[in-house]
């Protein structure tokens, strides 16, 4: 691609981008959201034309005027959002819009064959061609994806964030298949916000910053804070940052506490003033025992104090009178109410201070909400904005100035981080440590190891639906946390 | 070891079959079964006879309900059905009445069903407004113009052959049962076939479980859901056809509240209203069920609104269990 610009309207969005990608290769294409990685890729599978610029495909002129032609010239792109029909077979799912007929009828036994061919070319003979996808691990399905790409002859796979909901193990088996495919001689794009990932995993790197090309190169000679520093465009100087703070009395107490989807009770509490990370693999229980401190999922065992106080094991709304707030890790789905607008969104655990007579004084509301937006430095036109016009890291600091707003005094985050660009992250960071110096009690589940590392007081582990671990930060490292998360155990020879 | 996972997977994959048909079959089986057993009704209700006058009582359902499951699957809803199948018949009878040959009124019938399926189609794709409402408008368009056409009155029409369509006792007698039937379940099977083994079928589910999915496959799905309205209103004017037989005059205020009956029979198949998922066997079962339920309850002599409550948990009961299958099985 050579002097790629797309202007919408009177925004540039890309700036005369070049980017090249060489047969067989894994080249990371990085930016900060907003950097034009999405327009990039759009415009090199043909969702969008370019405004000016040449596109060259193994020699020829490359103008594809849609995603299917870009996809008939052999450029898939693997997006964020699967695109898979749920109630369809794997089979079905690969074949689909390639199926084989004869006289009118589908060849059903051929593309059975040729499915189950495709899944062994990507090692995974273990994916039963018949088995509705909506029954497979999100792992899974982004591996059935992948067969459909290859099926169609891709030589250039485009992956949009592809192990963001991935644990620890599925990545590795991601990786081992990118290996695979390149040694096939395809091409890939990789897209990441994990940056030690994709130092593991690419050849050769490019920055876009604010639409420009900023850098590119090897990826063994840069340094994982050079990347930051190019995607930042300044010198990140403290990537976590930590404000003195004393960890004072129990805020929140879980005893053997078991909500409906646990799979055994855990005993748990947090201190005011302290930063607790939960650690995990997916499907390790962090994210339900959250959802049963919340009270989104029942609880018909244990006992639960907030503070001294014992609190009914009810729903949501008690939790939040007590003071305790939580953040989901599904922004879209559940997090927020994307229809509505950021002045919604922030006030709707808390609407009594500008209730009156049961009639809401939206002139009071807007100014508060006004104050909200210019201290979470969320970058919005108006509190009336619909944020789905906000980009994922501003979406993100609605859902927490949410929290705040409720005067959460014990914030439960689920994920805080996902999907977000670093500038976004590294506030987030600020805010966690601003937080719990003003004595906010905060529970954080991250699967993101360094950042539970950079940010924690203490780290739990669990393994398995158990709560297996719990240590102060000091007495863990990247690599015993790895263990913890993979086998309930830190390995001996550890501290 | 691979032919050990094929094995398994197999035997799921047809275990799941028999159980998307097996459920709503034992449904129809157990209606039957009630009734069988009621001493009063049993002989009168066991009969061959009544067998074939809830068969005849079905096919204009039927045929709606075949195009319905159509619709459905791939996401979807017709609230059209029943005044196109008004409309449809009012035109056959009109064409008759005309003095035309009768073949001529079926044609006509057949493509004014059809013409207004188009339509839908047309609009959805193009306004991309969602399918309820614009099928909602076209309900009160198609029963504003049967009404037109047939001047606030009946049509009356000389009785021809086509009035034989639907006729108890069939003639030549080797048919046993009227024409109609025999061209609902000829028709049944042939989209049974189309929906399993053609190209067009897997689209339909495609569109259904995800359409943005579909879309990027290269699946033409505008054009798609065209011909899906476009086939249902084909049956709609089939079916009128068949209304039409059956009354012998146009009547266009025939099938009021008829669609409700189709979606339902629809859903207690096993169709999703949120896509993705329905057979045309268990449609043709949820025909039967509703129609086993108010030939039994007329025998009982229970009040037409007994018949109407419990129809009405038929559709919470059968949905609800295809639910909790659903969930198992996720």
């Amino acid at each position: 691609m050579k002097g790629i610009s797309k202007s919408f309207g009177a925004t540039r969005a890309l700036d005369d981008v070049h980017f090249d990608l060489k047969r067989g290769e894994v080249h990371a294409l990085l930016g900060e959201n907003g950097a034009g990685k999405s327009t990039l890729i759009k415009i090199m599978s043909g969702a969008i034309r370019p405004t000016r610029g040449t596109m060259n495909l193994e020699g020829a002129k490359y103008s594809p005027a849609s995603p299917l032609e870009g996809r008939k010239m052999g450029i898939s792109v693997i997006y964020q959002e699967l695109n898979l029909a749920p109630h369809m077979t794997v089979e079905e799912n690969i074949m689909l819009g390639q199926e084989w007929k004869a006289c009118g009828f589908l060849r059903r036994k051929k593309m059975r064959q040729k499915a189950c061919e495709v899944l062994r070319l990507v090692s995974h003979p273990e994916i039963a061609p018949d088995v509705p996808v909506r029954r497979l691990s999100v792992a899974a399905r982004q591996i059935v994806e992948i067969s459909r790409a290859l099926l169609e002859k891709a030589k250039i796979l485009i992956m949009d964030e592809p192990t963001s909901s991935l644990s620890g193990e599925d990545r590795h088996r991601l990786f081992r298949l990118i290996k695979q495919l390149k040694g096939q001689g395809v091409s890939i794009v990789y897209i990441s916000h994990f940056l030690e990932e994709v130092q593991q995993v690419a050849d050769r790197f490019s920055v876009l910053r604010d639409g420009k090309n900023v850098g590119s190169g090897q990826m063994e000679e840069i340094s994982l804070d050079g990347i930051i520093q190019l995607m930042v465009g300044k010198k990140v100087r403290e990537v976590f940052p930590r404000l003195p703070h004393e960890v004072g009395p129990v805020a929140l107490a879980a005893f053997r506490l078991r909500g409906k989807r646990m799979q055994a009770e855990v005993s748990l509490s947090l201190h005011h003033g302290e930063i607790l990370g939960l650690a995990g693999l997916v499907g390790s229980g962090r994210t339900e025992f959250l959802r049963a401190l919340f009270g989104l999922d029942a609880c018909h065992e244990g006992v639960l104090r907030i503070g001294k106080e014992e609190i009914a094991l009810t729903g949501p709304r008690l939790r939040i009178d007590h003071g305790i707030g939580f953040l989901s890790e599904d922004r879209q789905g559940e997090g927020l109410s994307p229809g509505q607008s950021v002045a919604d969104n922030i006030t709707l655990s808390r609407l009594a201070p500008y209730s009156r007579f049961g009639f809401l004084r939206l002139g009071l509301r807007n100014k508060e909400v006004e104050r909200w937006i210019q201290r979470m430095k969320i970058k919005a036109q108006s509190p009336g904005q619909s944020i789905l016009t906000l980009s994922g890291g501003n979406q993100q600091k609605v859902a927490l100035a949410r929290l705040l707003h409720q005067e959460a005094k014990v914030l439960l985050l689920d994920e805080p981080t996902r999907g977000i660009d670093i500038l976004s992250k590294l506030q987030v960071y600020q805010w966690m440590a601003e937080l719990a110096a003003q004595g906010k009690a905060i529970l954080f589940v991250s699967s993101y190891l360094p950042e539970l590392l950079g940010v924690c007081d203490r780290i739990a582990v669990f393994y398995r639906g158990q709560l297996a671990e719990v240590r102060p930060v000091s007495e863990w490292n990247e690599q015993s946390l790895t263990a913890a998360t993979t086998t309930g155990r830190t390995s001996a020879g550890l501290h | 070891m691979k032919d050990m996972t094929d094995q398994t997977t197999k035997t799921s994959s047809r275990f799941r079959f028999v159980a998307n048909i097996v459920a709503p079959f034992l449904g129809l089986l157990l209606v039957i079964l009630i009734f069988s057993l009621v001493p009063e009704v049993q002989d009168r209700f066991l009969r061959a006879g009544n067998f074939k006058s809830v068969a005849t009582q079905s096919v204009i359902v039927a045929l709606a309900a075949l195009g319905m499951t159509f619709v459905i699957i791939s996401g979807g809803i017709d609230l059209s059905v029943a005044s196109n199948i008004a409309l449809s018949s009012c035109i056959v009878a009109f064409i008759i009445n005309a003095g035309l040959p009768p073949w001529l009124g079926v044609l006509g019938g057949m493509l004014t069903g059809s013409a207004i399926g188009l339509i839908n189609g047309s609009l959805i794709t193009s306004l991309r407004l969602v399918p309820f409402i614009i099928t909602l408008g076209m309900l009160g368009i198609a029963r504003g113009a049967a009404k037109w056409l047939a001047e606030n009155q009946k049509i009356d029409a000389p009785i021809t052959w086509v009035n034989d369509l639907m006729a108890r006792s069939p003639q030549p007698p080797w048919l046993l049962m009227a024409p109609g039937i025999w061209l609902m379940i000829l028709l049944a099977a042939a989209m049974a076939v189309v929906l399993r083994f053609t190209m067009f079928g897997r689209h339909v589910f495609a569109i259904g479980s995800n359409e943005a999915a579909a879309r990027l496959c290269g699946i033409r799905t505008r054009r798609t859901k065209v011909i899906i309205y476009g086939l249902a209103g084909l049956f709609c004017g089939m079916s009128g056809v068949m209304q039409f037989s059956r009354l012998t005059v146009g009547d266009p205020t025939v099938a009021v509240g008829l669609e409700l009956d189709i979606i339902a029979a629809v859903v207690i198949g096993g169709g999703s209203l949120s896509g993705g998922q329905g057979s045309i066997l268990g449609s043709m079962i949820g025909v039967f069920i509703m129609a086993f339920l108010r030939n039994g309850s007329t025998m009982m002599g229970w009040p037409n609104y007994i018949q109407e409550i419990i129809i009405g948990f038929i559709i919470i009961v059968a949905v609800s269990l295809d639910q909790i299958r659903y969930r198992r099985e996720t």
